[in-house]
């Protein structure tokens, strides 16, 4: 029998099969980087706990009704005028007396700081769309993180976001996020206000 | 006849694509590495809302979905199309979400069962009512930490 030469597998094609490999997975890869808007829900209330009672300059009552429309502390407003409301009202640069007050608070590395006992409470309908509420939502973080921005880069000359640790630690509690998730109101009956 | 072989008119040898499926194949381990095959099928509609003030998702297993939106098409007859909501692979109603919270957290380690983050993924066309329920429901069974999915975008929304 003549001794055939053994013929070599011809790797040409392997580019190819690899190729629809790579093919598939690009396609199938939905690099998926969810992003999402982080908040802390209020701990379940407790019964004979009454809650405390908060100073009407305090609060900062941001309402959505069932068409959609904002209310802030019963005058209405337009979605893009709430950071600039918000800030007015969380930082209180004059002290004015309609506004929220300031208390002494024990802060790393920055001390002892006034920090704002402001609360904007944000109450929507049951037929709010989810949509608006977010955006109303994303304007009150909005200011809150300007506001941050705006002290980070007072005291430590950096931007919030590129805090770390104690500084982080100290803006976040010199300016806290005082948003409230309130408690829903039973809404269809309860009107005005 | 000269000793050596004529020099000249040599063409340019062909590049030798040897190397192409090692390439290739380098590509394809990076993404057969970083895809992530959806893991449930999603049986309602969702279309995320846009914000600004939006974090990326970390430490993914820590991550657990609640999905509110209005079912699919295929599934309108049955549960008609007010939005509803999906845990894991299956409709649920509110009174679902407490059970489901303590399951996923008895899979969890105990260590990182205090960082279990719920997502709601929420289509922006829902009315806020079911969402309100929800979170109630998750504050029942103190489960606090929440992240409301939007796509993030830099204009703002109006």
């Amino acid at each position: 029998m003549a001794r055939r030469a053994l013929t070599e597998i011809n790797a040409g094609s392997m580019a190819d099969i690899a190729f629809l490999l790579l093919i598939f997975f690009l396609v199938t890869t939905t690099m998926s980087t969810n992003t999402g808007m982080q908040r802390k829900l209020p701990p379940p209330p407790e019964k004979d706990v009454k809650p405390p009672e908060v100073h009407a300059r305090n609060v900062m009552a941001v309402l959505i009704n069932k068409d959609n429309f904002i209310m802030v502390n019963s005058v209405p407003m337009q979605l893009n005028r709430i950071t600039e409301k918000a800030k007015e009202f969380l930082a209180n640069v004059n002290r004015r007396e309609d506004l929220p007050v300031f208390e002494n608070k024990e802060v790393p590395i920055l001390g002892n700081v006034p920090v704002s006992k402001g609360i904007i409470s944000l109450q929507t309908d049951r037929n709010t769309q989810y949509e608006k509420y977010l955006q109303v939502q994303n304007e009150l973080m909005r200011a809150v993180a300007e506001l941050r921005d705006a002290r980070s880069m007072k005291e430590f000359g950096a931007h919030f976001d590129d805090l770390e640790g104690d500084r982080l630690d100290a803006i976040s509690k010199a300016i806290p996020l005082a948003i409230s998730e309130a408690e829903p109101r039973r809404s269809v009956k309860s009107k005005g206000k | 006849m000269s000793k050596f072989r004529k020099k000249g008119n040599k063409a340019t040898p062909a590049i030798s694509t040897a190397s192409l499926p090692d390439i290739v194949f380098m590509l394809l381990f990076f993404f057969m590495t970083v895809t992530t095959m959806k893991e449930i099928d999603l049986k309602i509609v969702i279309k995320k809302p846009q914000a600004t003030e939006v974090k990326k998702l970390e430490n993914k297993s820590l991550v657990k979905y609640v999905n509110i939106g209005p079912p699919i098409a295929k599934f309108r007859k049955m549960y008609g199309s007010e939005s509803i909501i999906q845990l894991n692979d299956q409709f649920a109603k509110v009174r679902d979400i407490a059970p489901w919270v303590n399951a996923e957290r008895q899979k969890m380690d105990a260590s990182n069962r205090s960082k279990m983050t719920t997502a709601l993924k929420v289509n922006k066309e829902t009315k806020m009512g079911i969402v309100t329920d929800v979170k109630q429901e998750l504050r029942k069974v103190k489960a606090l930490k929440i992240t409301y999915i939007a796509d993030k975008t830099t204009k703002n929304n109006f």
